[in-house]
């Protein structure tokens, strides 16, 4: 014979927190958002494909995101160093070295933009003597790669090093023992290791440098056609009461982070997976 | 004689073999160590460099003024204002959601931590957009709004809550995690010794959340204080009244006054190097704690 006890739950505030967690995530988050795709849907669709289609704003998509595909690569390949350098060897100032790392997250996005064209004008600390090669980075299109790879620089690090520090040494002691020399070991072992972690944070700096606005706006110079990013586009045509184009470009700009969003998700599940 | 030479040149080989096998040699080392280096020198430390050296560049003096300068100061006073709203809001959001997601199963809840990034994802002109569409003079709102005399956009409450979306995440990221790692025992023997709910988050909960809740509140913080693609669209940039820090630095820069506009960076600057010193002793106190627990 056994008593069937009541389950119940010992902690209270379920209600309570999920409640508010629920009203706040509706208010601020859910509705104004719902409430904005819904007004695009009011559109005709000529006047949606019309307005994403425009000459000067197609322009705008190639650079924000072919500048954002450059300046994730960028921090691919030197977020993945920086991560190597961190975890695997010692030099003085590491500790504040890795601090550092997440500045870009941490400085409001227009003091970066005003320090970067500052650096980079022909008469900046690194501007002039790029000049001297005929290099210009302040008010063209590398300056746009320039201020994402900036954005972007802490992910690839933060998503590498917990992965690589948590590597164990047995892996690549038993490749060498098997007689593989370091770059096959690097190569066959601890790359592979590190491809879930290293496309994570490929995708989360991709995805945070399609969306940014202030650290580019002022490096940019924003020359129609050539140096303006979609971003800035939405900006010019909400000041210009265009709600029409600012939304249909918005809508567009949005669904490109969902889609990422699912991406870094998949990613991310994947990396759990591996390193459960 | 010669055989144990022998044997100790082979065992000098073989371990020479292996560390060539197992680890780089110290000129790789040292050019990858350098090339980390230069990178982040010239991504990170130099502008750092820059945006203070421009501040202090002629002086205390001239830096104390520009902080000092009216326009400046409501713009300070302002963005206080609008921390002093979000901030609190986001904290009480971010340990509701880690409450209910950290010590409760419900169906759903891969998908709410989904939603409760997404707004991280979107760009911050979009943000802007969204409410100026909802709220604008031109925007699905804006008729009735303005017959009852109210102003969101180009106005404060407009700023206020463009802020909180875009820094929504922050504190309940932080959490999140650190809550589900720490399970629910404590808690459970807390309430069946006999404490109230409330009691035991204030003796239990709070104080083994305590580090991870500074750090997000710091960011959020600095954050919100720094979020300028979002205020840009909904504030209208009128002078002294909806600019806030980042924007009136933006005014200052377009109108050549650059040391100004390194003085107001300056303030922000300082507030990201305090962020993420306290990251850092955050990191360091989980370090301690964790090797405590194992020993």
């Amino acid at each position: 014979m056994s008593i069937a006890l009541p389950r119940r739950r010992v902690i209270p505030g379920f209600g309570l927190t999920m409640g508010f967690t629920l009203l706040y995530l509706g208010l601020v988050f859910l509705i104004p958002v719902g409430a904005f795709l819904l007004y695009t849907t009011t559109m005709s669709w000529e006047t949606f494909w019309n307005a994403v289609t425009q000459r000067q704003v197609v322009a705008s998509y190639k650079l924000s995101f072919g500048g954002s595909l450059i300046a994730a690569t960028i921090n691919l390949v030197f977020g993945a160093l920086v991560a190597w350098v961190l975890v695997r060897y010692r030099f003085p100032g590491k500790r504040l070295v890795d601090a550092l790392v997440d500045l870009p997250f941490a400085l409001p996005t227009a003091v970066a933009g005003i320090a970067l064209v500052t650096l980079y004008a022909s008469s900046g600390w690194v501007g002039q003597y790029l000049e001297l090669f005929g290099i210009r980075v302040a008010y063209t299109q590398l300056g746009v790669i320039v201020a994402l790879t900036y954005i972007g620089l802490p992910f690839v690090v933060r998503t590498v090093q917990p992965v690589l520090e948590d590597l164990e040494a047995e892996w690549e002691e038993a490749s060498a023992s098997l007689g593989a020399d370091r770059l096959t070991t690097v190569r066959r072992v601890i790359l592979p290791a590190l491809l879930p972690a290293l496309l994570t944070g490929y995708a989360l700096a991709f995805a945070r440098a399609l969306g940014e606005y202030g650290s580019v706006v002022f490096i940019s110079g924003n020359l129609p056609f050539r140096t303006e990013i979609t971003p800035l586009l939405i900006v010019a045509k909400a000041e210009q009461y265009d709600y029409h184009g600012a939304a249909a470009i918005g809508t567009v700009m949005l669904l490109a982070a969902f889609l990422m969003l699912l991406v870094i998700n998949g990613l991310q599940w994947w990396t759990s997976r591996r390193h459960g | 004689m010669t055989t144990s030479t022998t044997v100790l040149e082979t065992q000098d080989t073989l371990a020479k073999r292996w560390r060539r096998a197992t680890e780089e040699p110290a000129w790789l080392r040292l050019t990858l160590i350098g090339t980390a280096l230069t990178f982040l020198a010239l991504f990170l430390v130099l502008p750092l460099s820059v945006v203070l050296y421009g501040a202090f560049e002629q002086g205390l003096g001239v830096w104390y003024a520009a902080i000092r300068d009216p326009d400046a100061m409501a713009a300070i006073r302002l963005t206080l204002l609008i921390v002093a709203i979000v901030v609190p809001l986001n904290t009480l959001f971010g340990i509701a959601a880690a409450w209910a997601i950290a010590k409760f199963e419900f169906r759903g809840k891969p998908l709410l931590i989904s939603l409760i990034d997404m707004p991280f994802a979107i760009s911050p002109v979009v943000v802007g957009l969204i409410f100026v569409i909802l709220f604008g003079s031109q925007g699905w709102l804006g008729p009735w709004l303005s017959s009852h005399d109210l102003r969101i956009i180009f106005a404060v409450p407009g700023i206020v809550i463009v802020i909180a979306f875009g820094t929504l995440p922050f504190i309940a990221r932080e959490l999140i995690p650190l809550m589900q790692q720490q399970g629910k025992e404590e808690e459970e023997a807390s309430l069946t010794l006999g404490a109230s709910g409330w009691k035991t988050f204030w003796h239990v909960t709070l104080p083994n959340i305590k580090w991870g809740l500074i750090y997000g509140i710091i960011l959020c913080n600095a954050r919100a204080m720094g979020e300028f693609g979002a205020v840009a669209v909904v504030s209208g940039r009128i002078r002294g009244e909806t600019n806030t820090m980042p924007l009136h630095i933006e005014v200052l820069y377009n109108e050549y006054m650059f040391t100004a506009a390194f003085a107001v960076s300056s303030l922000l600057t300082g507030l990201a190097l305090v962020t993420i010193a306290i990251k850092s002793l955050v990191e360091w106190h989980d370090e301690r704690r964790q090797r405590l627990a194992v020993l």
